[in-house]
């Protein structure tokens, strides 16, 4: 039995996820919410004083702003579109009998106007683009959202649909390049606090087939993006459960996000893994949340 | 091939300027190609030339200017000829 499926296991085991009979879409238990809470909390002790806008979006955006994004030409096998059943009577039927015999039924769903959210942040750039040009002290969101990622797995770490916590800075380069090393700088404090072992190192996102792989690569040579790694089901390879981004000006550019004085905005956001967060702390500290260190109980406010 | 590479550059480099007006060793990125046109232009490169650019060439620094494209496409023309 390979490690992944070993944490899986232990973690239906003692009841924490709660197993659907899909790989990557699980339930989660009262006290792994609780633990997702708790984490919450100690990122608003590090960000709170920021004074970042929140804003809650359900885990489904606007197809027109999904299109806009740009994401199909990048991940166009993560994404997650909503289909419903549009027909009359007849069709109805149509779809019963097919349902009967096991057939397709799926295939004469109608595409809807809304896309399952792949990232917290998506909503968001529309939506400030609509208000005009960003105050001149630049603009600092706080957001979170279930995501969707087409991308079953067996590993708990890489789950189909899961939270992510972002805070999302625009600003000159230099104001949101700075936002981007004070979340570094703070991600490695808090885990530090919460007893797990970090790195940070440069990333790129999945982008697909070969032209993917050249804006992978571009990714990397010009340091856009980091990852604070923690190891969950392998010491080898290490999660990824927390991204910083940045942007340059691509996102002002295309949503029309400008500064004060007109020029384009530049965009960088960090991004929390929720569910990774929360199983890299199971998987270090062990299934039984009363028999974690003290150090890391007293760090999420958990009373002895 | 210079002229060829830089009709592919006009069709799929979405530069904000005519691609007549840029010297051979010009910066195409500060001439305006993003990231997105560049694998664009890549990938028209692969077809006009019917060459498979390797992982080592899949770079900012391959696309940098025409000379640098024109440099990485000879070193893949060659090769297939060698090959032949």
């Amino acid at each position: 039995m390979d490690m992944q499926t070993s944490l899986l296991d232990r973690l239906f085991d003692s009841g924490l996820l709660i197993d659907t009979g899909v790989e990557g879409l699980y339930g989660r238990s009262g006290a792994f919410e609780d633990v997702i809470a708790r984490f919450e909390r100690l990122i608003d002790a590090f960000g709170g004083a920021d004074g970042a806008e929140a804003m809650r979006f359900p885990p489904g955006m606007n197809r027109a702003h999904f299109e806009t994004s740009g994401y199909m030409k990048s991940f166009p096998q993560l994404a997650g579109t909503v289909h419903s059943f549009c027909g009359g009577d007849a069709d109805h039927m149509n779809l019963l009998q097919c349902m009967e015999v096991n057939g397709d039924w799926t295939k004469d769903q109608k595409a809807t106007d809304i896309v399952l959210t792949p990232a917290a942040c998506y909503p968001l750039y529309p939506t400030i683009a609509k208000r005009g040009r960003l105050p001149a002290k630049g603009g600092l969101y706080d957001l979170q959202s279930y995501c969707f990622r087409h991308e079953p797995s067996n590993d708990p770490a890489r789950q189909q649909l899961f939270r992510m916590r972002e805070y999302v800075c625009m600003g000159t380069q230099e104001h949101v390049t700075e936002f981007r090393q004070t979340w570094m700088d703070r991600g490695l404090e808090m885990m530090a606090k919460v007893g797990l072992d970090v790195t940070i190192d440069v990333a790129n996102d999945p982008f697909f087939g070969r032209a993917g792989r050249m804006m992978a690569n571009n990714q990397r040579d010009q340091n856009l993006k980091f990852e604070l790694l923690i190891p969950v089901t392998s010491a080898a390879k290490p999660t990824a459960c927390m991204s910083f981004n940045y942007h340059q000006d691509a996102f002002g550019a295309k949503w029309g996000l400008n500064l004060e004085n007109g020029d384009v905005a530049h965009t960088a956001c960090v991004g929390f893994g929720l569910e990774r967060i929360a199983l890299a702390l199971f998987a270090r500290h062990g299934m039984d949340i009363a028999l974690w260190p003290a150090e890391v109980r007293k760090t999420l406010g958990y009373q002895d | 091939m210079k002229q060829k590479i830089r009709d592919i550059l006009g069709k799929h480099g979405g530069l904000p300027v005519p691609v007549e007006t840029l010297a051979d060793d010009a910066d195409l990125y500060a001439a305006g190609l993003s990231s997105f046109a560049s694998v664009q232009v890549m990938l028209g490169i692969e077809e006009a030339f019917d060459v498979e650019f390797p992982d080592n060439l899949l770079n900012r620094k391959s696309f940098q200017s025409v000379d640098a494209i024109t440099r990485a496409v000879s070193s893949l023309v060659g090769n297939a000829e060698a090959a032949e």
